[in-house]
């Protein structure tokens, strides 16, 4: 049943080891830009204002594999953009991590403009009132609140961009997904064994995450 | 005691997983009545494809036509069905389709789960490359070229522990995908079938743009998948591939589907699963 487990031609934990990779790197690249976006939203320039939104609504709704399939059949096989070049495998990697990054940051965006509306309107006015500028105000006093009352929301975007690396697969990251597909085709009379051991292998991801960002989102978020 | 809780929960969720995947099956509905479901490829040019008007067209789709024809089942009684790659085993011991024809090549790992009849053609792996491109004459002159091919296929599986393991191996999900790249020099060739690549050169929109290698990298004899143990289905499929072949119809489709190509497929090969 779960023979194929010993084969030497399946590298396990090297495809997991890659999709956890393509997490990381793409959970601190949307962390970043998801705050960008975010402050774009809630700055005083229209204009800013006018792209943060159009951006967030246009890449949140068009389906992830089209934007890391389009990242790939664009920007590397039409346009030839290779991002520091390599192989087809790292670029694909780079390109992975671009459009996972540019979609996830999104969630991120949204989950943190609803922590920027639990901080009280006063806390705002009191920090113009001392003299602080729009950045001044947005760095110091409403992010850091806003983050920590966040922590459970952004806890499910992470969960859900651990899951959302399979779509890499399409544009032939060798991450589990790819690993998976390989041995549904090879291992044919063993199908739910190989479907059972990828399903408990993104649990074994997921979960660990989901309680521990859990008990860090009960331990920062703010009494008020 | 929250580590209990943990395991339990993980038990809980792999059990659930497993069940959830196992259910829809027993209900025969491979050909109640009067209809027939067949299960085909529904993107691959010149085996079976779906076209924009909801026709289906392909070697695959006019095999399995003649076939249903002398189980008694004219084409209008015939429901088609997508078969991908991954699905074919599940679809056929669910009973969804009553057999499959879509590039399913006859190894042992599937004979252990479904039976096949046939095979009804024999294709080899081979490579397409751009028009003017000369520079590739032997499955050793990959390893310093870019190569495309479908996540997870045996073919990519090749080259990569076989023919070229220092090939710089881009794989996607479809084909249609590689020959953007093909197209625009991001890769200098996509291996797979011989028998797709024809289909994929004799699109109209590609004729003249890439043209196959000829390399005969491995054998991929197709067979028609049906129920393990169905030996009178099987048996009835054999007669009519044989017929299929004694009164020039194979001959007819391979012409018809792969002709454009100038494509050489192999003359029909022997039934061998009996």
């Amino acid at each position: 049943m779960f023979d194929f487990l010993d084969s030497p031609q399946y590298d396990l934990l090297g495809a997991f080891w890659v999709t956890v990779q393509l997490t990381l790197y793409s959970a601190l690249g949307s962390l970043i830009w998801g705050t960008l976006l975010a402050g774009m939203r809630v700055s005083p320039v229209p204009l800013m204002r006018a792209f943060g939104t159009a951006y967030v609504n246009v890449v949140r709704n068009t389906p992830l594999t089209i934007v890391i399939v389009g990242c790939s059949l664009v920007l590397h096989q039409t346009l030839r953009i290779e991002l520091g070049g390599g192989t087809s495998k790292e670029i694909g990697f780079k390109m992975a991590i671009l459009g996972l990054v540019a979609y996830t940051g999104t969630f991120v965006c949204e989950a943190l403009r609803s922590g920027i509306n639990t901080v009280p309107v006063g806390q705002a006015e009191a920090a113009r009132a001392l003299g602080l500028s729009f950045f001044q105000v947005l760095t110091l006093i409403i992010l850091p609140q806003a983050f920590r009352s966040v922590v459970a929301p952004l806890a499910n975007v992470m969960i859900a961009l651990t899951k959302n690396t399979t779509v890499a697969a399409a544009i032939g990251v060798a991450e589990a997904a790819l690993l998976m597909k390989e041995m549904v085709e090879n291992e044919s009379d063993s199908l739910f064994a190989v479907f059972g051991v990828f399903a408990l292998g993104f649990v074994l991801l997921t979960l660990p995450t989901g309680l521990f960002l859990g008990w860090v989102a009960k331990r920062v978020a703010v009494k008020r | 005691m929250q580590f209990r809780k943990t395991s339990a929960a993980l038990a809980a969720v792999l059990t659930l997983s497993i069940t959830a995947t196992a259910c829809g099956s027993g209900n025969d509905k491979g050909g109640d009545g009067d209809k027939i479901t067949i299960g085909i490829k529904f993107d691959q040019p010149g085996l079976g494809l779906k076209t924009a008007d909801g026709k289906y067209t392909g070697f695959d789709v006019d095999v399995a036509t003649y076939v249903a024809k002398e189980l008694g089942y004219s084409a209008d009684k015939i429901e088609w069905k997508q078969a991908p790659s991954g699905e074919r085993e599940n679809l056929i011991r669910n009973g969804d389709v009553k057999f499959i024809v879509a590039s399913y090549t006859i190894n042992d790992k599937r004979k252990a789960v479904v039976d096949f009849a046939g095979p009804y053609f024999l294709a080899h792996q081979d490579l397409l490359v751009r028009a003017d491109d000369n520079s590739i004459k032997k499955a050793e002159d990959l390893n310093s070229k870019k190569l495309c091919s479908v996540t997870g296929s045996t073919s990519a599986q090749n080259v990569k522990t076989k023919l070229a393991p220092k090939a710089d191996l881009q794989e996607f999900g479809g084909y249609s995908e590689c020959l953007t790249g093909l197209e625009n020099g991001a890769v200098d060739a996509l291996t797979t079938d011989d028998s797709i690549l024809a289909g994929y050169a004799a699109q109209k929109e590609h004729q003249g743009k890439f043209k196959l290698v000829g390399l005969e990298l491995s054998d991929e004899p197709y067979g028609i998948g049906l129920k393990k143990g169905d030996k009178e289905l099987r048996d009835k499929i054999n007669a009519a591939l044989e017929k299929m072949k004694s009164d020039g119809s194979w001959d007819k489709f391979v012409k018809a589907n792969f002709g454009p190509a100038n494509y050489q497929s192999e003359p029909a090969p022997q039934i061998t699963e009996k």
